[in-house]
């Protein structure tokens, strides 16, 4: 095996030198994707607390017919405009994103009694207009309440007795537990980093060397090719680990930085979930090592390797793609799922649950059992003669 | 000693190689020589058993490359017609790597370099990245991680091939003194001068078989001309891919 340790100890050497290697392991999961987090989390969060704060500024068309709803809607705090000429086509221009119109009629509905007529002119279907309509819609509901608590009164009648059902939220979920973007996130992110952390090191020591020329000496010498296959994949598998435990550690850090009131949510990894993560992570590593040394020693060149790898990027994606769009609860059949398995078990670790032993073996036992394929066909693939040549 | 009886390659419909026998004596410098195509670097990656030949078989010393690969790589030094380096490392970390890859303790790889880079004259730029080495510097270091084991059989695919005329001076005395050293050597080109200079025994190769045999003597007194390169174009029936 000196031959094996040989081989590992030099590409694992060798890639250290190569920005671009380093790059793809070092800065770029672990250093981009906590950033691109925050940055996220930090743009999502203000961005809905200014709007939601921000001075209402609405056009009303009609002021006259209801000066009393008006000057509700100013003690409220809200700023009334000139409404423009054509107010359908200055929201369609998104000029505007919301107008109050009050028809002629509501005078008249309003005296006799009728449910007046109030339009609200906005297009749901920009988002950026979703809370300033909401806003409005919530002032109009809240005057109209307050107008027909005051009838009741007037009449006579109590006006909890329109409150038939009175609905109570029973929140049993943690703080962790509402980390929903974690949740969903960082199991995509590591199962990614696992494949891009030793992607560049797997094409380049097996398709760049055949490129280079270098892989028809290396394999003159007396040493078996499983061998060369395997210090080969083991040095993918290191990066990509190594990958793996920087970007985790990456959020950790990150963590405390995430605006939780924003948010709602207060989140921080134990070292004993990132333990576990990192234990539940470790067979995909030696999965996507196996996965990127077979497709990169099929390739004849640099290039077709590289465009191999935008399909091994799915392969991560997919079990996290299902789960984002229908989350489920973990059973235990799906522990024998390799990826998707590893992503119910990394939810699991970060709301802080114990992960029994049966689910954690099974997850790792069935990855690693096709890992393990893999690299039986790498070893195949390097046997055949005509692996040393490029064409 | 290496036998080679009759042997076969082919790739798809191409035949490489279509019934080549010849053999290489200890002490001598062998040259394989023919023209581009002819089917020499598929003989020589047959000889370092890179690849089994369809029919025939070989011999190194008595070994057979299909079955024992291993032995026979420890025996033999090879120049391959691919010789890439690998750029993020230095010439000295190069060479060093073959030899740990031969399972040398790391002195003895410290003191064999330290004499490659003596005979191979290499201490310019035996601590630099091979990033943008010229071709020259570049085969030198090829000859040496070849050569870090103290191979007895040396097989060398073009070794010219891209160097200068002071790099190719250089080299050839290196080979005359791989002879000297005791070494068989076994050299594929396509240029006569080269043959006529080196070679004791000269193997013709053209179209995938042996064309002729021999020593230089025996292949003007066969082929009835005054000079080599006269009797190198008839032995081969055409001047097409010879360099003089």
């Amino acid at each position: 095996m000196s031959g094996f340790s040989t081989v590992y100890k030099k590409e694992v050497r060798e890639n250290l030198r190569d920005r671009r290697s380093l790059f793809n392991s070092v800065l770029l999961g672990p250093i981009l994707f906590p950033i691109l987090f925050i940055g996220l989390a930090y743009f999502a969060g203000s961005k809905q607390q200014e709007r939601a704060e921000k001075v209402l500024e609405v056009p009303v068309i009609g002021v006259e017919h209801a000066p009393n709803l008006v000057s509700f809607l100013e003690q409220q705090g809200v700023v009334i405009m000139e409404p423009p000429k054509d107010p359908e086509a200055s929201v369609k221009a998104q000029e505007m994103q919301v107008i109050i119109r009050i028809p002629e009629k509501f005078a008249e509905q309003w005296k006799s009694g009728k449910p007046a007529v109030v339009e609200v002119i906005a297009d749901p279907s920009r988002r950026e207009s979703d809370i300033p309509m909401q806003r409005v819609k919530g002032l109009l509901y809240a005057y109209g309440a307050q107008i027909g608590h005051l009838r009741l009164q007037l009449r006579g009648v109590s006006p909890t007795i329109r409150t038939a059902i009175m609905v109570k939220d029973v929140d049993l979920s943690t703080p962790q537990s509402r980390g929903m973007l974690v949740m969903i996130m960082l199991p995509y992110v590591l199962m990614i980093t696992a494949f891009t952390g030793g992607m560049h090191l797997a094409i380049d020591s097996t398709a760049g060397e055949k490129e280079r020329k270098s892989l028809e000496p290396l394999m003159i010498n007396p040493v078996p090719r499983w061998q060369i296959m395997l210090g080969k994949m083991s040095a993918t598998a290191t990066y990509a680990f190594a990958s793996l435990a920087l970007t985790l550690l990456a959020f950790r850090f990150a963590f405390p930085f995430l605006p939780t009131g924003a948010l709602g949510v207060d989140l921080n990894l134990s070292g004993a979930a990132m333990g576990g993560i990192l234990l539940a992570v470790l067979p995909v590593v030696v999965l996507a090592a196996a996965m990127l040394t077979t497709l990169a020693s099929l390739a004849k060149s640099l290039r077709e390797a590289q465009s191999y790898m935008g399909l091994v990027f799915m392969i991560p994606m997919i079990p996290s793609l299902i789960f984002m769009v229908n989350p489920m609860k973990a059973e235990t059949w799906m522990m024998a799922i390799p990826m998707f398995s590893q992503n119910l078990l990394i939810g699991e670790f970060v709301r802080g649950e114990s992960v029994s032993a049966l689910w954690l073996s099974m997850s790792m036992g069935s990855t690693l059992i096709i890992g393990l394929g893999f690299a039986a066909v790498a070893a195949t693939l390097f046997n055949r003669p005509r692996i040393v040549f490029s064409n | 000693m290496i036998e080679v009886s009759n042997i076969y390659k082919s790739f798809g419909k191409v035949e490489a190689v279509k019934g080549i026998s010849f053999k290489v004596h200890d002490g001598e410098i062998t040259g394989l020589l023919g023209p581009n195509g002819a089917g020499k670097t598929t003989t020589l990656r047959m000889l370092y058993s890179l690849l089994p030949p369809d029919e025939g078989e070989i011999r190194i010393d008595g070994l057979d490359p299909t079955r024992d690969a291993m032995a026979i790589k420890r025996t033999l030094g090879v120049v391959p017609d691919s010789r890439g380096l690998y750029t993020r490392m230095t010439a000295r970390e190069n060479i060093a790597y073959y030899g740990k890859l031969h399972g040398m303790p790391g002195k003895d790889i410290e003191g064999r370099i330290a004499e490659l880079v003596e005979t191979l004259d290499m201490g310019d730029f035996i601590e630099r990245r091979t990033e943008g080495f010229s071709q020259g510097q570049r085969v030198k270091v090829a000859i040496a991680r070849a050569m870090i084991h103290k191979p007895q059989t040396v097989m060398l695919d073009e070794p010219s091939n891209g160097l200068d005329v002071m790099s190719t001076r250089a080299l050839r005395r290196y080979i005359l003194d791989l002879k000297r050293a005791g070494h068989s050597v076994i050299l594929s080109t396509h240029i006569m001068q080269e043959v006529a200079a080196l070679c004791d025994r000269i193997v013709i190769i053209a179209n995938g078989q042996i064309a002729a045999d021999g020593t230089a003597e025996e292949l003007l007194k066969k082929s009835g001309c005054d000079t080599l390169e006269d009797a190198f174009v008839r032995l081969i029936g055409t001047e097409e891919g010879l360099l003089a």
